[in-house]
């Protein structure tokens, strides 16, 4: 096979498995979750080969392929992977079967349906992170929204439909103005290609007069900033994961949200620098309000699910925050932080599920002293919440850590108030931890639950893994993330700015302390 | 000019009329001869078919035909063919629909014959006055159509409301073209670009006139209405037409005035861009409230037009000399080809809520579609499909149609323009996912007799297929169709 195929067919085969299982029997449902685990454990190891794929130091795009698709206007089927995309993909897929292993029983409702849901979800979001077309991008874009909303809508809790309703349109109203971005920018530039884009950009073929740069930028960026979500757009999402089934939950956590932030690293810093610049103090301050607000919120929670759901605003808050201090660490860092709350907050919302599975609520009060019963789990939670809150060793520690250390070289105050949010997350993850499973049982239902069952604790087992492995071979990531991450901070540098020139000192150093963290 | 013997061309350039028109005549003679249904629909359909087919042989015959009367141009085919398929798909829908409610078959296809022929004759018309024997003949068979149920209220009230305001637009349209002849001193399309400044107030005055008639039949805001009650009341498979023909042949007249009448691009800008903002949120805001299908459906066609309106605008900001439409996609291929998709997206939608209904349309609320996706899958699937495309969500042909219109908007510095459409796209996607959302994700309600699963007929099912493979499909390779339309000399006029 030619490897030039491999993107495409990654992004199809979850498709084809959909496909399969559309035209086959619906009855038999332990042969539908089979099928759909299989698919999807395939796709997993099959999407391995980008790491391979994108080797070290390696710059620029990887295992490409560029063929035309529509003539006019021209518009590629346009795909290629870096260092910062492969591993997106790879968490995608890896949480794609852990979260069909995790509705193995919890899903008893048209069941054929929820397991093709979940697949074509898997190809909108590996479609969305290996597009190099602007268009091809906006596609996948919109096309995973479908199967979200269905997921929630459809297996969704009591609001679901609510909750459904205002996911689609809270992306949709981003999404079409970026759609209208997309096509001002085509017309500057005669091509809806990002590397083409991005090259007439930094050659200097195309210069964008400040204020259309500033109006394209903010039409990208509000499309992502609603997927982050930054604050004051995240009010879906408390929504969304409440009503979302679990498995939905784990997927709109662990990558949907980072679709946003790849989007912001891939076209809103590389194409808009000098708008990305001028925002980048608002953009810090909404991160920062974020960071602090969803710890807040989260804290004073009295829905378990809830709660983690605004910790993932809390999270995401610093990814922004890395990305818009446009220093190499604390961008090393978002893109870490990406990947280890996807890990961890789907860990998160994987036990929150099961504890639902159990008591069929999320209320905080109807739990308590559920070590007691359930010894395995709690222990499991207690892993994941402290890898949550950024124990080192653990993967939330390196992310939340490279991003502070980036963004205090170069604005030291906004470290100072994002670390604020370190502190808050421990306080309200280990209230939360306590209330849950210390003290004595306070529900006689609770006494008798069932301590993790054997697939409980193999997934649980599986992101506990990862988590440790993150935390202790960071090294093995940001090594294969250090020249996207030092691309695009590049790509960023084609004016000449003043200030930077005043002050070169910093990222120079940036540079060196990561590459003194193993690289090259 | 020489008025003498129209040449054998000539014929071939209006075959689909002849055709359609012949067999609009042998099913009304057939009428009283048999009471086969199976046969009076299998004529009409081979009527449709050939007409449609036939409408590929004016190509070999383009250009002028009938001194100047019609034009056989790729634009003229490219209405035909849609128009045509249109019918065929209505026929198809229409048998068992007409049969469950006992109505006579042959009159019905006989006018849907007629009313296609006329919509044909717009198509091509390179003249006034031809122009408003077309526009009068799919007028008089629409209004005989939306109140084919003549037994009950509501399809009476949709005619008699179509009937009386379709006349008043009727006669805007007739006293612009007398405008227009004052001030040009002619009829013929290709004439009127040379008038002299001092009459040029009298052609401007014209053109609106008639810009009103047409804006009454494709349903632009404020001469929309009419549109809800009509579309409600008429039948079902009669609606499906209304939606996708008689405005899409309308939107090829203007189409083609604007292509020869150079006074005409250059006055209607702020008009066109005025009228779309109103239409679009006319329609949009319309459909928010909407709880029966065939009402929602009926506001939505005119958000469409509102949409169809922002590539007008665009057609007409371009011709003002703004920007350039290098390598992309002329504002008049984003019109046709936004129409095309709206088309099979119509038919599909209507024929579906014509086939829920059941007897005497009775089922045709939110609430009788909640839980559809479990009495009948392929339906609620169907349906999902051409309200996504509605939606204008990718991979399906909806999307490319707003895309290209979004393009030719942007292309022509429309920013606002494009802006207010993307806000009301937000707006249609609330009222669309609410169809989607009762069918998928509310349960039926117990007590009704909605409730039991059904299956479609054997010809429902073949238009729905045409319908949603024709979304994906050209959701997928806009290409085929596009490489036509982007012919140089699409519209003959054009240069």
């Amino acid at each position: 096979m030619n490897s030039a195929y491999a993107l495409p067919m990654l992004t199809i085969f979850p498709a084809l498995g959909a496909l399969a299982l559309l035209i086959l029997r619906s009855d038999d449902h332990k042969f539908i979750r089979g099928m759909s685990l299989f698919v999807a454990t395939a796709e997993f190891l099959f999407s391995l080969v980008l790491i391979p794929g994108v080797p070290i130091g390696s710059s620029g795009y990887r295992l490409e392929l560029n063929v035309p698709w529509i003539s006019s206007p021209p518009i590629h089927f346009h795909m290629g992977v870096d260092g910062l995309s492969a591993f997106l993909v790879i968490l995608t897929t890896l949480l794609t079967p852990i979260s069909i292993l995790a509705s193995w029983n919890s899903v008893q409702r048209r069941v054929k349906e929820f397991f093709i849901m979940l697949l074509m979800l898997e190809v909108g979001v590996v479609g969305v992170f290996l597009s190099l077309d602007l268009f091809l991008f906006f596609l996948f874009w919109e096309v995973m929204l479908i199967p979200m909303a269905f997921l929630i809508g459809i297996w969704g809790h009591d609001r679901r439909i609510y909750a459904a309703v205002k996911f689609v349109l809270y992306t949709m109203a981003g999404s079409i103005l970026m759609l209208v971005g997309i096509l001002w920018l085509y017309n500057a530039t005669g091509s809806f290609d990002l590397v083409e884009i991005q090259r007439a950009l930094q050659t200097g073929a195309l210069v964008l007069p400040t204020q259309t740069e500033m109006i394209l930028f903010l039409a990208f960026f509000l499309a992502f900033a609603i997927k982050v979500p930054l604050f004051p757009l995240h009010t879906w999402l408390p929504d969304a994961h409440v009503e979302a089934p679990t498995a939905g939950s784990v997927i709109l956590a662990g990558v949907l949200l980072k679709m946003g932030t790849y989007g912001m690293m891939r076209f809103c810093l590389p194409l808009f620098p000098v708008a990305s610049r001028k925002a980048a103090p608002y953009v810090a301050v909404l991160a920062i309000i974020g960071i602090i607000y969803g710890a807040l919120v989260a804290l004073v929670q009295p829905n378990l699910k809830k709660l983690v759901a605004y910790s993932s605003v809390s999270h995401l808050g610093f990814v922004v925050l890395g990305i818009f201090s446009f220093n190499t660490i604390a961008m090393q860092g978002a893109i870490y932080q990406m990947l280890a709350h996807g890990i961890s907050t789907g860990a998160l919302f994987l036990l929150v599920g099961m504890l639902y599975d159990r008591r069929h609520t999320f209320d905080i009060k109807e739990y308590g002293g559920l070590a007691t019963p359930m010894p395995r789990l709690s222990a499991f939670f207690l892993f994941v919440a402290l890898s949550s809150l950024g124990l080192p060793m653990l993967n939330g520690f390196v992310g939340e850590y490279l991003i502070l250390l980036g963004t205090y070289i170069v604005h030291w105050k906004w470290a100072a108030w994002a670390s604020t949010g370190v502190i808050l997350s421990a306080c309200y993850l280990l209230w939360a931890y306590q209330r849950v499973f210390f003290g004595e049982v306070t529900r006689e239902k609770n006494r008798t639950l069932p301590d993790a069952s054997a697939r409980e604790r193999f997934i649980l087992a599986t992101m506990s893994v990862v988590i440790l492995w993150m935390g202790i071979g960071s090294v093995f990531l940001t090594r294969r993330t250090a020249s996207a991450t030092e691309t695009i901070r590049k790509s960023m540098e084609r004016q000449q700015w003043p200030q930077e020139a005043a002050a070169p000192a910093p990222a120079t150093s940036a540079v060196i302390t990561l590459e003194r963290s193993g690289n090259r | 000019m020489n008025f003498s013997t129209p040449s054998p061309e000539d014929f071939y350039r209006v075959m689909p009329e002849l055709l359609w028109c012949g067999f609009g005549v042998l099913l009304m003679l057939l009428q009283p001869l048999t009471k086969n249904r199976a046969f009076l629909t299998v004529v009409a359909f081979i009527g449709a078919a050939a007409g449609t087919a036939s409408s590929l042989l004016g190509v070999r015959y383009a250009g002028m035909g009938f001194f100047g009367l019609i034009q056989s141009d790729t634009f003229s085919l490219f209405f035909h063919v849609l128009v045509g398929a249109v019918a065929v798909l209505v026929i198809l829908a229409a048998e068992p629909y007409l049969s469950r409610e006992k109505l006579q078959g042959a009159e019905f296809y006989a006018l849907i014959l007629f009313a296609t022929a006329g919509m044909g004759v717009l198509a091509s018309a390179q003249e006034l006055l031809t122009a408003f024997i077309g526009l009068e003949m799919s007028s008089i068979a629409s209004y005989v159509l939306a109140g084919y149920r003549r037994d009950t209220l509501k399809s009476s009230e949709s005619s008699l409301k179509y009937f009386l305001l379709g006349s008043f637009a009727t006669a805007f349209f007739l006293y612009g073209i007398a405008l227009v002849y004052g001030a040009s001193e002619t009829t013929l399309l290709t004439g009127m670009g040379h008038v002299a400044d001092s009459q040029l107030s009298l052609l401007k005055l014209g053109l609106a006139l008639i810009l009103i008639g047409l804006g009454f039949k494709v349903a632009i805001a404020p001469f929309q209405i009419w549109t809800p009650d009509v579309y409600e009341g008429a039948p079902t498979p009669v609606t499906a037409l209304f939606a996708a023909g008689p405005k899409a042949a309308a939107f090829a007249l203007l189409l083609r005035i604007f292509a020869t009448v150079p006074a005409a691009t250059q006055y209607w800008f702020w008009a066109f861009w005025i009228l779309a903002v109103l239409t679009m949120f006319a329609g949009n805001l319309g459909a928010l409230v909407q709880n029966n299908v065939k009402r929602l459906l009926a506001y939505s066609s005119i958000a469409h037009a509102g949409y169809i309106l922002v590539a007008f605008a665009a057609v007409t900001g371009m011709t003002s000399g703004e920007s350039g439409n290098a390598g992309g996609v002329p504002a008049y291929a984003a019109v046709l080809f936004y129409l095309l998709s709206y088309a099979l997206v119509k038919v599909g939608a209507f024929t579906i809520v014509s086939q829920l209904g059941g007897k005497d349309e009775k089922y045709v609320t939110l609430e009788d579609y909640a839980g559809l996706s479990q009495r009948h899958p392929v339906a609620a699937a169907a349906l999902s499909l051409f309200l996504l495309s509605l939606l204008g969500l990718p991979v399906t042909a909806g999307f490319f149609g707003k895309f290209y219109v979004f393009k030719a908007a942007v292309n022509s510095n429309l920013i606002w323009l494009a802006v207010l459409m993307a806000v009301n796209s937000i707006i249609g996607a609330y009222y669309y996912l609410k169809v989607i959302v009762a069918m998928y994700m509310r349960e039926p309600s117990e007590d009704s007799a909605a409730t039991a699963p059904i299956s479609f007929p054997a010809t429902v099912n073949i238009v729905l297929a045409v319908s949603a493979i024709g979304t994906v499909y050209f959701g997928l390779f806009p290409n085929q169709v596009l490489r036509l339309l982007l012919e140089k000399n699409l519209i003959g006029g054009l240069k």
